[in-house]
């Protein structure tokens, strides 16, 4: 509890125990049963408990901002004070447990949302404090927005990485969890890129860095989560227009409700039973604060977005949050998004020698290339390449290459190539690039490279279809054979293959087209050339947030550890916080509406009033809190 | 240009009040204020002078939220 709430609370505690004795006085002393001395005694505790209100509601009154809680609260108990007093029953309790009704459902607010305040702010609790820097054979702790680029900073077991960088010295296991949610520890050595934000586990590491702290990964991140819910959603406009009508004409109702009637019933001929329908608007009054949506509908996107953000997924803004929720089509880039984007040798067909030899002669004689198809080779290969065993290497632009290796002649490349070669080669059924090997003019059999899918994106997509998603398409600029083949395997409906950059846009703005108006349509891109159809789309969701800039700048979701599945995940934490908004607004406006019906008509009094409104609230709020809790979602 | 300034208010609706105070200020193009974060994101007038500018808006969310205070 900070200090404000401190002295609500003691302020609260003086109340009660002033009211009890009053209470106990009053049933002992005939003096304090009626009179001015009851109602100056009854005044103390009340102004104890109120004077905060009243003087707000005067200070209103004089800005010229009248309608708000401060100024209902002040009228109504004011007005039921005054109606006591006239009408000699000598009953304030009523009002002063109003006031304090209503100050205890206020200090329950501000402790309950300051609480879920820390929480979310705990969570994302990444921000690095220092940076080592070594001078003079001795660590000096300095502000991380002091070092330059290129300065060589150490970062010991325990502490945060302050800046993005490379490992210059020692090697250690980070704990990412900070930013991706995944709670498997990640290994860096000498050489290895380092993002700002992990936590070193293990080791000493001496990092050379690559930007200045506002540029990192840690920055970026902070001053998203900062600024996100700064978007406001449909849901939140609603509600703020909706109070700022609704309390101005909730306060003529009221005072409608206490001319109408009694004017009505005397025309009539009838007594006006002032005293009846003033209580009632007072009533009114009490029962109509909107607190309970004004504060529950903002808190429920916070929560869930602190909570989404626990989980590795960033939202932008609750505006986004809220469209998420109604995503029905989902569009992937396959490199980076589905796949992984890097090849591997994932087949070895029709080999004359052993595999690995077969491997060896493909890897020496690409040696040359820095093509990924030579990369994967030299991979799968996992030896240190020895130059000196080739010689005579030609590319041959568009077919492969030939070269000398060990005395013998390779070569290694496409159909086309062989065919040049004359070669007689068995033309492959399995999908991915090519290569075939003919050593001495004698075919030698082929491998088989492509790009491997994420171990997640089977199960990603279906898990998209089992929350909701009515059709998942694939844009890719890979080739059609390939394209089918990895949307078949992994259950995606539709594939538009072979297409250019500018291409993908084209294709999203065509299914923007086709679908109904209140279906979103999310694209799921690597962040880093997908920039534009990020943009364009309804809701922009990136992979490959460690470290890409293009990646945070451009979508308005962020996945931290690449894993498709979080898609499914984001979607279901949206539908879990839009729900409780739905119910939330549902529920506090009914029950409003119920409760100043009940009151209008006379069925209600003051008290449960003030039990409805303060109760609602609270409620709420609370329901509000749930959509923090992501986890099993 | 856009910059974004701490503040602090006990409720929500008063949080909307001070929006709508900012935005009427002079100088200010969009204002935003998060109750959750408790921050405002100002979005200023092209010329404007910032420092003044936030004056009038601290200075007009203090006229409808007595209790507020923003961070300048």
């Amino acid at each position: 509890m900070n200090k404000k709430q401190k002295k609500m609370l003691i302020r609260i505690l003086v109340f009660a125990a002033l009211l009890g004795s009053l209470n106990y006085l009053g049933t002992i002393s005939i003096l304090l049963q009626t009179g001015m001395l009851r109602f100056a005694l009854y005044m103390v505790p009340y102004l104890i408990i109120g004077y905060d209100i009243l003087k707000k509601a005067w200070k209103g009154i004089r800005n010229r901002q009248v309608f708000d809680e401060a100024f209902l609260m002040a009228v109504a108990t004011i007005g039921a004070i005054i109606l006591a007093l006239y009408s000699g029953s000598g009953d304030y309790l009523e009002a002063i447990a109003v006031m304090l009704l209503y100050q205890i459902g206020e200090l329950f607010q501000s402790y309950a949302v300051g609480k879920s305040r820390r929480n979310i702010s705990e969570l994302m609790d990444i921000r690095p404090d220092y940076a080592n820097i070594e001078r003079d054979g001795a660590l000096e702790q300095v502000d991380p927005d002091e070092v330059e680029i290129g300065s060589i900073i150490v970062v010991q077991p325990g502490e945060k990485v302050p800046i993005d960088g490379a490992v210059v010295e020692g090697s250690s296991t980070l704990n990412t969890a900070a930013l991706t949610g995944e709670s498997l520890p990640r290994d860096v050595e000498m050489g290895d890129g380092i993002i700002s934000g992990c936590i070193n586990e293990s080791g000493v590491l001496k990092i050379r860095t690559t930007k200045e702290f506002s540029d990192s990964t840690v920055s970026k991140i902070l001053d998203l989560v900062e600024n996100a819910s700064s978007r406001k959603s449909k849901s939140e406009d609603f509600i703020t227009k909706f109070a700022r009508v609704y309390t101005p004409a909730v306060v003529y109702a009221a005072i409608a409700l206490a001319i109408i009637p009694p004017v009505a019933s005397l025309l009539m001929g009838n007594a006006a039973a002032w005293n009846v329908w003033i209580y009632r608007a007072l009533t009114f009054l009490v029962a109509s604060c909107p607190c309970a949506l004004v504060v529950s509908i903002p808190l429920s996107f916070f929560a869930g977005i602190g909570g989404a953000s626990n989980a590795g997924v960033l939202v932008k803004g609750s505006n986004y949050l809220e469209l998420l929720s109604k995503t029905k089509i989902v569009v992937f880039d396959k490199t980076g998004t589905l796949t992984q984007g890097v090849f591997e040798v994932s087949g070895i067909h029709h080999s004359e020698i052993s595999d690995e030899q077969l491997v060896e002669y493909a890897a020496l004689a690409e040696s040359a290339s820095s093509h990924p198809i030579s990369k994967s080779l030299q991979k799968a290969y996992g030896k240190a390449i020895d130059r000196s065993r080739v010689s005579n290497i030609q590319e041959i632009g568009g077919k492969g290459v030939t070269a000398t290796v060990d005395g013998h002649s390779v070569a290694a490349g496409n159909d086309k190539l062989m065919t040049a070669l004359g070669v007689d080669y068995v033309s492959c059924h399995s999908v991915g690039t090519i290569i075939h090997l003919a050593i001495d003019g004698k075919y030698a059999g082929h491998i088989v490279i492509s790009d491997i899918e994420k171990s997640h994106s089977k199960e990603a997509i279906r898990k998209l279809k089992a929350s909701g998603v009515r059709k998942t398409v694939m844009l890719t600029g890979d080739s059609a054979k390939v394209a089918e083949q990895v949307a078949a395997s992994l259950g995606i409906d539709q594939v538009y293959a072979q297409l250019l950059p500018a291409d993908k846009v084209a294709k999203v703005e065509e299914l923007l087209q086709e679908k109904s108006e209140n279906e979103m349509l999310a694209f799921v891109g690597d962040g880093i050339n997908d920039a534009p159809v990020l943009r364009r789309a309804d809701i922009g969701i990136a992979m490959g947030a460690m470290g890409s800039d293009a990646a945070i700048e451009a979508a308005d979701v962020v996945l931290m550890d690449d894993d498709p599945m979080q898609i499914a995940k984001a979607i279901r934490i949206s539908r879990k916080s839009l729900r409780i908004v739905y119910q939330n607004i549902v529920f506090s406006i009914v029950v409003k509406l119920l409760c100043l019906i009940l009151v209008a008509v006379g069925v209600a009094n003051m008290w449960i009033a003030v039990f409805a409104d303060v109760g609602v609230m609270i409620l709420a709020v609370l329901n509000a809190i749930r959509a923090l809790f992501v986890k099993k979602l | 240009m856009k910059k974004s300034y701490k503040i602090d208010v006990d409720c929500a609706a008063c949080a909307d009040k001070m929006e709508v105070a900012a935005n009427k200020t002079e100088g200010v193009k969009n204002a935003s204020v998060n109750f959750m974060t408790l921050m405002m994101a100002v979005e200023f007038e092209d010329g404007a002078d910032v420092k003044s500018v936030m004056q009038n808006v601290r200075a007009n969310c203090k006229k409808v939220e007595d209790d507020c205070e923003v961070f300048i």
